[in-house]
C-alpha cells in the first residue's frame, strides 16, 4: 500500500471487542455457548485503549478513534472506550445472528474497509479476544491492507519522525523487537500497560460524544462464513485425583490409565 | 428506543447505560484498588488516604459537588450507585469518602456563592478532607442538646465546646461546625482546622470501620469570623438536618454494599463448605439464610434508590431517607451476622473476610442518626401525612 507523506500528527484507531466479561463461568447448552452473559471490554483491547492514549497524552497522537463490531448492546464498549480518552468511535452493528457467524476473516476485512475513510496511522488491537482466543485478526488486517505488524507488544515506541514504531514482542522464549514501517497494525499483550479507570467525568462527557453507526450489512462486504461448526461442548468435568503408594504404581498409571507414558 | 417506551409506561428498574458504565467502574476501582489493602487498613487503622486519593482522582470522591466548584456534578441515584460498590470494597474507607459528602452538604444547602466556591473549591482541588462537626460527648441523638457555645464578639465569633465521635476529624482541612448561641439561637459555620485553639483528641480505636478516623475535637476561645456563619443566625440546626436528606441515602447504600458483600461470600463458602455429606449451600437452613439476606439487600437497593430519586426531583425526602437508613442499616447487621455464622468457626477467625463485615457493619444502626431516632422521624411524618 502507498504510504502517503509523514504524518505531522497520527491517528490510531483502536479495535475493541464487547465480549464476554472474564468473571462468566462460560456454559454450554444444547450444544451452545450461553451468550446472554455479562459482557465487556476485551481486556487485551483495554490494554490497546490505553497504549493509544498513553501515545495521545505524549503528543504523538492526536485523535484516538474507537471502532466495535457487534449487536446493539456493543455501543457500550466504545462509550467504555470514550470515556477512556477517544475522541470519537465507531459501532458496526449487525444483528445477533450476523454478529454469532463472523469469523475473524470478516472482522478484519471490515476494519480494512473502514480503513479506506479512517486511514489510520496506527491500528491497535487486543492480541485476542478472551471469549474465542483467535488472534487472527490484527494478522489478518496486516495483510489485508499489506502492512507491517507488531503482535504480541509488550513495549511499544514511535520513532521521533513518525515513520516507524519499534514493537518489542513477547515471543515463547523472551523477547524480539521489531521495527516496522507506519501504518501498521500493532496487537498488544499482557504486559505493554495497566490500563486506567474511566474516570467518572469523563463517563458523563462520554455520553454527549459522537458515536458512527454503520450497520453491518451496508458495508458491501461479503460474510459468509468460510468454517463450519460441527460441535460445541463443554470440557469433561474435572475428575478427582488420587494418591499413589511408590513409584511403580505411578508408572503404571501413567501408562495404563492415562496412558501419558 | 424499547427501554424509553418502557420507561414512559412505567417506572425502571434497570440501570441506565451511563449509570451501569459509572457502576462497573466503581466495582473495578473497588476490587483492583480497595479490596487488596482492606485487611491491612482494618488491623492498622491506617488511614486510607492513598485510596482517597486514587478515588478522588478518578471522580470518586465528592460526588455531589456541582461541576461549577469543580466537582463531578453527580445525581444523588449516581452517587448512591458509587457509594454501594465502594463499601462493598470496604466501609471504612468508604466512610472516609462519604464524610466529605457529609460536610459539604450544610455549604451546599446553606452557603453564599463565596462559601461554596472556597470551601468546595478547597476539596475538589486537590485529595483532602473535610468533617460534620455536631456530635458532643452529650449529645448525639439529642442534636438539640449541644452545649459548644459561639459569643458574638463585634465582626467575630468565640466559639468554646467539645465536639466528639468526628468523622475525619483528625485528617480534615475544614469542618462543618453546629454550635449554640444565648442571643442567636443555633449557628452553622464553616471552621480552618488549623485555626488556633482546635485541638484535635487522639484516634478513637473502634469496633469496626476502623481506618475511618474519628475522635474527639475541643474548641477553646475559637475565633471564627461572621463571614463563616452558613446562612442566617438561628439557621444552624435546620441546615445541619436537611444535610441529613441528602447524606441518609448514600449511608443506607453503603450498609447495601455491606451486606451484599457479606451475602456474596456466604453464598460462595456455602457452595464449597461439606456437612453431613453435601455442600452446606444444600442445607434448608442455609439456603433460607442466604434467601433472606438477598431479599432484603434487594427491598433496602430500592428503598435507597427512591430516596435518592426523591431528592434528584427535588422533593421532600426526609422520611424516604429515613425509612432506607433504618431499613438498610437493621438488615446489613443481619447479613453480617448471618454470614459469620454461615462461615461457622472460620466466620470468627481474622483469616476470612466476614467478621470484619459484623464489626462494621454495627456502626452504620448508630451514626447519621440511630435506627431508634430514624423510627422516630418515621413514624412523626406517618402520622402527620
Amino acid at each position: 500500500m502507498l504510504r502517503r507523506t509523514l504524518p505531522s500528527s497520527m491517528r490510531a484507531v483502536v479495535g475493541v471487542k464487547h465480549a464476554v466479561d472474564y468473571t462468566i463461568k462460560v456454559q454450554v447448552k444444547g450444544g451452545q455457548v450461553v451468550k446472554d452473559v455479562r459482557h465487556s471490554m476485551n481486556p487485551f483491547d483495554e490494554i490497546a485503549m490505553e497504549a493509544a492514549v498513553q501515545l495521545k497524552e505524549k503528543g504523538i497522537v492526536s485523535e484516538v478513534v474507537a471502532v466495535t463490531i457487534g449487536n446493539a448492546k456493543a455501543v457500550e464498549c466504545v462509550r467504555v472506550a470514550m470515556s477512556l480518552g477517544a475522541d470519537r468511535s465507531v459501532h458496526v452493528v449487525g444483528d445477533q445472528t450476523a454478529i454469532d457467524n463472523l469469523e475473524t476473516l470478516q472482522v478484519a476485512k471490515i476494519f480494512a474497509k473502514l480503513h479506506e475513510e479512517l486511514q489510520g496511522d496506527i491500528y491497535l488491537m487486543g492480541k485476542q479476544a478472551i471469549d474465542d482466543d483467535q488472534c487472527h485478526t490484527p494478522q489478518m488486517l496486516a495483510g489485508l491492507l499489506n502492512i507491517p505488524q507488531g503482535t504480541f507488544a509488550a513495549g511499544l515506541t514511535v520513532a521521533d519522525d513518525k515513520s516507524s514504531v519499534t514493537v518489542q514482542r513477547e515471543v515463547d522464549d523472551g523477547h524480539q523487537t521489531v521495527n516496522v514501517s507506519l501504518p501498521a497494525v500493532v496487537s498488544c499483550d499482557l504486559r505493554l500497560n495497566t490500563p486506567r479507570f474511566p474516570n467518572i467525568r469523563n463517563i458523563m462527557k462520554a455520553k454527549k460524544m459522537p458515536v458512527n453507526t454503520m450497520k453491518i450489512e451496508d458495508l458491501g462486504i461479503d460474510l459468509t462464513p468460510r468454517t463450519a461448526t460441527l460441535e460445541i461442548s463443554a470440557p469433561e468435568a474435572r475428575k478427582g485425583g488420587g494418591k499413589v503408594a511408590d513409584v511403580d504404581e505411578l508408572i503404571n498409571k501413567l501408562k495404563n490409565e492415562a496412558k501419558a507414558i | 428506543m424499547m427501554r424509553r417506551a418502557v420507561q414512559r409506561r412505567f417506572m425502571s428498574f434497570s440501570l441506565n447505560e451511563e449509570q451501569q458504565m459509572i457502576q462497573d467502574m466503581a466495582r473495578k476501582f473497588a476490587k483492583e484498588v480497595m479490596i487488596p489493602v482492606a485487611a491491612h487498613h482494618d488491623k492498622t487503622g491506617e488511614y486510607p488516604q492513598d485510596v482517597f486519593a486514587k478515588a478522588w482522582e478518578n471522580g470518586l470522591a465528592n460526588t455531589h459537588v456541582p461541576e461549577q466548584y469543580g466537582g463531578p456534578g453527580l445525581s444523588n441515584l449516581d452517587s448512591v450507585i458509587i457509594t454501594e460498590e465502594l463499601a462493598y470494597g470496604c466501609t471504612g474507607m468508604g466512610t472516609a469518602l462519604e464524610a466529605n459528602g457529609l460536610a459539604s452538604a450544610p455549604v451546599l444547602v446553606a452557603g453564599s456563592e463565596e462559601q461554596k466556591t472556597e470551601y468546595l473549591g478547597r476539596l475538589t482541588a486537590e485529595p483532602i478532607q473535610a468533617a460534620y462537626c455536631v456530635t458532643e460527648p452529650g449529645a448525639g441523638s439529642d442534636v438539640q442538646g449541644i452545649k459548644t457555645k459561639a459569643v458574638k464578639k463585634g465582626d467575630e465569633y468565640v466559639v468554646n465546646g467539645s465536639k466528639m465521635w468526628i468523622t475525619n476529624g483528625g485528617v480534615a482541612n475544614w469542618y462543618f461546625l453546629l454550635a449554640k448561641s444565648e442571643e442567636e439561637g443555633f449557628l452553622g459555620f464553616v471552621v480552618d482546622a488549623d485555626t488556633p485553639g482546635i485541638t484535635k483528641l487522639p484516634k478513637e480505636i473502634n469496633m469496626g470501620q476502623r481506618c475511618s478516623d474519628t475522635r474527639g475535637i475541643t474548641f477553646e476561645d475559637v475565633v471564627i469570623p461572621a463571614k463563616n456563619l452558613l446562612g442566617k443566625p438561628g439557621d444552624g440546626f435546620k441546615i445541619a438536618m436537611k444535610a441529613f436528606d441528602k447524606t441518609r441515602p448514600p449511608v443506607a447504600m453503603g450498609a447495601v454494599g455491606l451486606a451484599r458483600r457479606a451475602y456474596e461470600e456466604a453464598v460462595a463458602y456455602a457452595k464449597e463448605r461439606q456437612t453431613f455429606g453435601k455442600a452446606i449451600a444444600e442445607h434448608q437452613a442455609i439456603q433460607f439464610m442466604l434467601a433472606d439476606m438477598l431479599m432484603g439487600i434487594e427491598a433496602g437497593r430500592l428503598l435507597v434508590y427512591q430516596a435518592a430519586i426523591a431528592a434528584d426531583e427535588g422533593k421532600r425526602n426526609t422520611h424516604l431517607a429515613s425509612m432506607a437508613k433504618c431499613f438498610c442499616a437493621d438488615h446489613a447487621n443481619k447479613v453480617a451476622t448471618d454470614a459469620v455464622q454461615i462461615f461457622g468457626g472460620n466466620g470468627f477467625n481474622s483469616g476470612y473476610p466476614v467478621e470484619k463485615l459484623m464489626r462494621d457493619a454495627k456502626i452504620y444502626q448508630i451514626y447519621e442518626g440511630t435506627s431508634q431516632v430514624q423510627r422516630m422521624i418515621i413514624s412523626r411524618w406517618l402520622l402527620s401525612n
